[in-house]
């Protein structure tokens, strides 16, 4: 059937972040790599650039256009060194400009957009998680801002790692403080949903905190608050040193800083999430802090770069995917294979994934940890 | 080294895989002399361990070994194997190059290649020159044709049993044999170092899924399709089976800037189509799939070549296809994106698939400082147009693989076009080329 190329779309897609999609042969080793054959999905992340570079119609569905997970395992195969990440995100944009979000992500735009989280809670219950515990403000006397991911703020099993790592850095005597109810999300799922106007907002917004508290150093919970803070910010003025819980975790133990026991029994599988692996290149540290607590790290036959993606980047977090199609799901039968009786991790949304399809799975002898709570387990 | 070896010459020659040899040859007919070094125990390069050659499906033992014969007999040429090169210096106008021989532990003067130390040797070793799949000898002659025919003993795997001493009838076996260092001179020099494949590609594309033994490389497949290969027929390597499909993986490395190198290996389309057509003929009820990104069918014949295969019944499929495991059968998983049919992504198995993998310059930097080397690696071409086989250095010529990917036809001509340009050298050294 003969198609008409409309260029525009293309030209479109280029100038909106996207000009590495001239730059793809076609060779289709992204979707090839991509996640979603492991559960026979339906996005091909070759065809959508296809039909991007000619301006053709076909993906305009949510499990197409909004089905990239933005786990960057194909962006690290291709043999163009194509940024499909950009080339998606314009692609999402362009539609999300004109009213096309998928029904469940629209909550969540408007969340970010009224209340500065994607949870849909009020902005000023964005500290709730630390009552009860000496959690120290942010001030010039401080050296490190603790950023909390918006899932570890607000919901019920993320907060634990919040928890947890305030009692660690208590314990280590690191100087940090936190910041109130006026910090936003850190927007990078909004920005890969495709909301560009939005996260300029929440991001430009914490830059203006940031640098009105003359914040240099930050450490976060989520890997994806690591990779927008750390590339991203800068493009709205904000230069900050950014460190992730398990980065420095491993150093404070490095220096004889954390009073662990080292008295963690059984086997633990570490998760690798990908955008503190293959986005942020760390895979040691987070092996290194497990280790410290005495667990006896196993490795998964899919680990570091050739990790699989939990499903919960780009947005997928707040989409409903069917459960027996969840990559999460895969994984911890993975990890269960291995015989893990934990399956560590180190970002709040792969904890969130993993523990809903550790229940689906009915693997009741597995537990889902954060590696902040493994460790404040263990401390003395 | 025997002793009484020249150290001499008008002209050194690194490598005696075709190229160097072809270069050799053609300064020696024109009466020069010309020292060949070679790091291996025999010459003949990587074409000796060729199966057949595209596009005409000569057989490469058949047409290589006259030429390693020739070389081998010419009184202008010195062969010097198991050389390790040192440092290559021009002293007072001279090119001197220093060279480390390995000991082969067999007396070169008095061996006669009778083979009585092999068939007496009790140690049995994988035989790399066939990809591993059988077995040598701790003392062997390296293979049927190899060239110089002499024994030459793996100290690594010995048991120092002294058998291989008590039956070889020349009292050539010499456990103690040092290695030897010395200097060979020359006035020009022909860099033809060919290339070796890229043997990490797999490990950083695949992963854990690389680690399966019926995913081999191209040169692996060469010998299991060559007449006095491991077999003598196609077996797969991880259980002997004969394999019913067969694929090669093309851009095995080639093209790829995130896993391997930017640039394009030129051989690898026409030798998986050489391959395919030669396992047509061995395995006629087999299924054989190409996944290629573009068809390169540049040479002479070559396009003829490719639309034969289709016309065999060879299967090409537009797709980079990804390894990720090994089947309960022992076969090749691969998931790719059937773009042509339009039907998705799609997941396979093979019983044995062949990675197309990138070629690499055979040294990792040139053998001599001072010549420069392209951003690939490869040795660099100072007018790549219109005389490939100029360096960057006054005396110093390259041909062949070592110069960047090729195939024989090319290397065969630019061989003899950097004789030619090192014979108008030596006839007009010091006067420059105007001069001539």
């Amino acid at each position: 059937m003969a198609q008409t190329p409309f260029m525009e779309v293309n030209q479109a897609i280029a100038q909106g972040g996207g000009g590495d999609l001239n730059a793809c042969v076609q060779c289709g080793l992204c979707s090839a790599v991509c996640p979603w054959r492991e559960v026979e999905g339906e996005f091909l992340s070759r065809l959508m650039i296809r039909q991007g570079q000619l301006g053709l119609e076909g993906y305009e569905s949510d499990e197409v256009l909004f089905g990239c997970t933005t786990c960057k395992k194909c962006v690290l195969n291709c043999p163009r060194g194509v940024d499909i990440i950009g080339v998606m995100r314009a692609m999402r944009s362009l539609s999300v400009e004109a009213g096309g979000v998928p029904e469940t992500l629209k909550a969540v735009l408007g969340s970010a957009h009224a209340n500065g989280n994607p949870w849909s809670e009020p902005r000023e219950k964005r500290m709730e998680w630390a009552r009860g515990l000496e959690v120290p403000a942010f001030g010039p006397d401080k050296e490190y801002l603790l950023f909390l991911c918006c899932t570890s703020c607000y919901d019920q099993r993320s907060q634990g790692i919040a928890r947890s790592l305030v009692k660690l850095l208590n314990r280590a005597g690191v100087s940090y403080g936190v910041l109130g109810p006026e910090q936003n999300c850190c927007g990078e799922s909004v920005r890969k949903i495709g909301d560009e106007a939005l996260f300029q907002k929440l991001a430009g917004g914490n830059v203006k905190l940031f640098n009105a508290h003359d914040v240099r150093k930050i450490i976060v919970t989520s890997p994806h608050c690591l990779e927008t803070f750390s590339a991203e910010y800068s493009e709205l003025g904000g230069e900050y040193e950014v460190v992730h819980a398990s980065q420095l975790l491993a150093g404070l133990y490095r220096e004889g800083r954390l009073p662990l026991l080292g008295r963690t029994r059984g086997k633990v599988a570490y998760h690798d999430p990908c955008y503190l692996g293959r986005h942020g290149g760390v895979f040691e540290q987070p092996r290194q802090a497990l280790a410290a607590c005495g667990a006896q790290v196993l490795e998964m036959n899919r680990s570091r770069e050739f990790s699989l993606c939990c499903g919960g980047g780009g947005g997928r977090l707040w989409m409903e995917t069917p459960a027996e199609k969840r990559f999460s799901l895969l994984r911890v039968r993975e990890a269960a294979e291995v015989g893990a009786e934990v399956l560590a991790t180190a970002c709040p949304y792969c904890v969130s994934l993993l523990e809903d399809s550790r229940k689906t799975a009915g693997l009741e002898d597995l537990k889902v940890m954060d590696i902040c709570e493994l460790l404040a387990q263990d401390l003395s | 080294m025997s002793m009484n070896k020249p150290t001499q010459f008008d002209v050194l020659v690194l490598g005696g895989g075709i190229g160097g040899l072809q270069a050799a040859l053609e300064l020696a007919e024109q009466g020069f002399s010309v020292a060949v070094v070679e790091r291996d125990a025999s010459i003949g390069g990587k074409m000796i361990r060729l199966s057949k050659v595209f596009p005409t499906l000569d057989c490469a033992s058949c047409i290589t070994t006259p030429k390693m014969a020739a070389a081998s007999h010419h009184p202008g040429i010195t062969l010097f194997t198991l050389c390790e090169l040192g440092k290559v210096e021009r002293k007072e106008g001279l090119l001197s190059a220093r060279l480390v021989q390995l000991p082969r532990h067999v007396d070169e003067d008095k061996c006669i290649g009778c083979r009585q130390c092999e068939y007496g040797c009790p140690v049995y070793v994988p035989d790399q020159e066939q990809a591993g799949l059988t077995a040598r000898k701790a003392i062997y002659i390296p293979f049927s044709n190899a060239i110089p025919q002499l024994a030459v003993l793996d100290p690594d795997n010995c048991s120092l049993c002294g058998r291989c001493a008590k039956v070889c009838p020349t009292g050539a076996v010499d456990y103690a044999q040092p290695a030897r260092e010395f200097t060979i001179t020359g006035r020009a020099l022909i860099l033809a170092t060919g290339f070796k494949l890229m043997t990490d590609y797999p490990e950083r594309a695949y992963g854990p899924a690389s680690r399966q033994p019926n995913l081999i490389t191209s040169l692996e497949m060469e010998r299991l399709l060559a007449p006095h290969g491991p077999y003598m027929r196609v077996l797969r390597p991880g259980d002997g089976k004969e394999p019913d499909s067969v694929a090669f993986i093309q851009c095995a490395g080639s093209r790829d800037i995130n896993k391997g190198v930017s640039y394009c290996s030129r051989v690898c389309c026409m030798y998986a189509i050489k391959q395919a057509m030669l396992l047509s003929g061995s395995l006629p009820l087999a299924d054989i799939t190409i996944y290629y990104i573009d068809i390169r069918a540049f040479g002479k014949n070559y396009e003829q070549f490719f639309q034969n295969a289709k016309a065999m019944g060879i299967e090409f499929v537009k797709a980079k296809a990804m390894v990720v495991g090994q089947n309960a059968e022992g076969g090749v998983d691969l998931v790719y994106d059937d773009m042509e049919s339009g039907e998705g992504a799609k997941r396979r198995s093979h019983d044995l698939v062949v990675m197309s993998l990138a070629m690499l310059p055979g040294c990792d930097s040139p053998p001599m400082a001072e010549v420069l080397a392209g951003p690939d690696g490869f040795i660099k071409s100072v007018s790549p147009k219109l005389a490939p086989g100029l360096t960057s250095q006054e005396g110093v010529f390259t041909c062949g693989a070592a110069a960047g990917p090729k195939d024989i036809v090319d290397t065969i001509v630019e061989a003899g076009h950097a004789a030619q340009e090192a014979s108008i050298y030596l006839a007009f050294q010091g006067k420059g080329r105007a001069a001539a």
